[in-house]
């Protein structure tokens, strides 16, 4: 069995993102960038599903700048076999990034695609549900946890109201929630070793996908601040104030 | 504009958030309703009292049942033949099922609106909220989901919308749903709670959070929250989480027990009317957007604060 895992190359998320003067988006200049979190996750459990002798091999593609090709050494470094870089400059949508995946999903054919279920940039939440819907294929998202059995995967999802099991046939579309694992950092010997994998790059045009945006990008502003308030002296005056707010 | 809203209900009650998303959609133009499930006869008629609803279509079948997306969505699809917008609240059953709903019809999605700000301009939270987007959508039809937080809620009727019943494809044979965790407390549920007490990694364990927390929570009758570190750590489950990747809250009064405030964590609660802080160290971030903060070692100033209320 085949695994293929999308990653997204995102603002750290440790860096507090800044909105640049001009209102055009977030400055990333000279900024710290990283593996999407969500989709670190999405390498360890590939990687664990395999340790556990039910995967053979371990795709991970991502869509971006050439710099994307960190990200891509990094998944390799934890243990993924091999890597695809679609390279583009381009801001993609969900849909367009859903629209190249289906394309490299066909070529690969994973019979398992794990993703995040969101990148911390764009919060968007869509590129799993939309893969899925464009491959004809079921989804386990937001998993906390995930067993394959057989031609089935089972998926525990979280949700609000708690946890949530479901069974997918095979092929099928899993999206990582926090919870799912807790990744490892690649030793020295393995990152060494994942120079050598291989690391295809292809351009975005050969991927024959219509990646024009649907949405156009008016504005990016600062969130309304909010002012920071007093600090009182003791329980009491803490008591004085709920009372007052009529809380208690 | 012509809008379809999904009913997001629950134990045969529809959620709140399904009222501000109807609130929204009204913004765009005229809203109908999609009731899916099985033996939710009582739900559409419900959903049916939400004031300015021109009609519930009703889905019921065991397939709908759950909800799963793979069966779901295709519902959806047909219906939106005869509509201009799929509207869904951003909780994790929109979540789910919108970007597939998105994708079969070939459009962008628009995830967790703030705000409408004209018939194709939306506003919506980007980097954890740290940023405000401004986007204009140039497709034949919108699907968007909605932060029940942003909007109020729609006000419930009198007069019943008619009910329509809608067969849609079934059983699509991708996926069945096994069985759920589903937590059931006495107290208000953390997105609709006016009050919510949360807690941090600070609370040491399990017992130790129930032991501090749940009492004040009691006391006022609030809701009970918990920051990431606290639900990694096992201190309570995963449906408590206040976040970014969890749940959106914005109760009257937030009260933020030994949590730091790390920017995953205010961009859950940040839309508070007032937040109060309790934590030991006064550097601790919370404190920049806590209305009243108190600097104090929190096992003798909670305790203390529960006894006095």
């Amino acid at each position: 069995m085949k695994i293929l895992v999308p990653v997204k190359r995102v603002i750290d998320y440790n860096v507090k993102p800044r909105v640049k003067s001009d209102g055009s988006g977030v400055d990333l200049a000279n900024v710290k960038m990283s593996i999407n979190p969500f989709d670190e996750i999405a390498v360890e459990e590939a990687i664990r599903i395999k340790e556990a002798g039910k995967a053979t091999e371990i795709v991970v593609v991502s869509i971006g700048p050439a710099k994307a090709q960190d990200v891509l050494r990094s998944a390799l470094a934890m243990g993924a076999d091999r890597a695809i870089l679609v390279e583009t400059d381009a801001d993609l949508e969900p849909l367009a990034v859903a629209k190249i995946l289906k394309a490299i999903a066909l070529e690969v054919a994973p019979d398992l695609v794990i993703l995040g279920k969101q990148a911390i940039d764009d919060d968007s939440n869509q590129t799993g549900q939309m893969l899925a819907a464009l491959l004809a294929r079921p989804q386990g998202t937001f998993a906390s946890k995930v067993d394959i059995d057989g031609g089935h995967v089972v998926v525990t999802r979280e949700v609000d109201g708690g946890l949530e099991t479901i069974r997918l046939t095979l092929p099928a579309i899993v999206t990582t929630d926090l919870r799912l694992n807790e990744p490892r950092y690649a030793s020295l010997p393995n990152i060494m070793k994942a120079k050598k994998k291989p690391l295809e790059v292809r351009a975005l045009a050969d991927c024959g996908v219509d990646a024009t945006p649907r949405l156009k990008v008016l504005r990016v502003t600062e969130p309304p601040v909010r002012a920071g308030g007093v600090k009182v002296a003791d329980v009491d005056a803490l008591v004085a104030i709920l009372k007052e707010v009529g809380v208690a | 504009m012509k809008t379809l809203v999904w009913v997001e209900h629950e134990n045969s009650l529809v959620k709140d958030a399904t009222r501000s998303t109807v609130t929204a959609a009204a913004k765009l133009g005229e809203v109908d309703l999609l009731v899916a499930g099985e033996g939710v006869g009582s739900v559409a008629e419900m959903a049916a009292l939400i004031a300015g609803v021109g009609k519930v279509h009703i889905a019921e079948s065991p397939a709908y049942g759950h909800a799963l997306a793979e069966n779901v969505a295709p519902v959806i699809v047909e219906l939106m033949a005869g509509y201009d917008a799929f509207l869904a609240p951003a909780t994790t059953t929109g979540k789910n099922i919108s970007p597939r709903v998105a994708a079969l019809l070939d459009v962008a999605q628009i995830s967790e609106i703030l705000s409408v700000e004209g018939e194709r301009t939306f506003t919506r939270p980007i980097y954890a909220g740290n940023a405000i987007a401004t986007v204009e959508s140039s497709d034949a039809k919108l699907v968007i989901t909605v932060r029940a937080t942003a909007f109020e809620k729609a006000e419930i009727g009198s007069a019943g919308a008619a009910v329509a019943s809608f067969a849609g494809p079934g059983d699509v044979g991708l996926s069945v749903f096994v069985g759920a965790e589903i937590a059931k407390s006495d107290r208000p549920e953390l997105t609709s709670a006016k009050i919510i007490v949360s807690g941090g990694r600070a609370l040491k364990d399990a017992s130790t959070f129930a032991a501090t927390i749940l009492p004040l929570a009691d006391k006022l009758g609030a809701a009970v929250g918990a920051s990431r570190a606290a639900v990694d750590a096992g201190y309570v489950p995963n449906d408590y989480q206040v976040g970014q990747t969890g749940k959106i809250v914005a109760p009257d009064v937030y009260i933020a027990i030994g949590i730091s405030g790390a920017i995953q964590h205010l961009a859950g609660m940040k839309d508070s009317g007032i937040i109060v802080a309790i934590n030991k160290d006064e550097d601790a971030p919370i404190f920049q957007v806590a209305n009243f903060g108190l600097v104090a070692d929190l096992f003798t100033a909670v305790p203390e604060l529960t006894a006095k209320l």
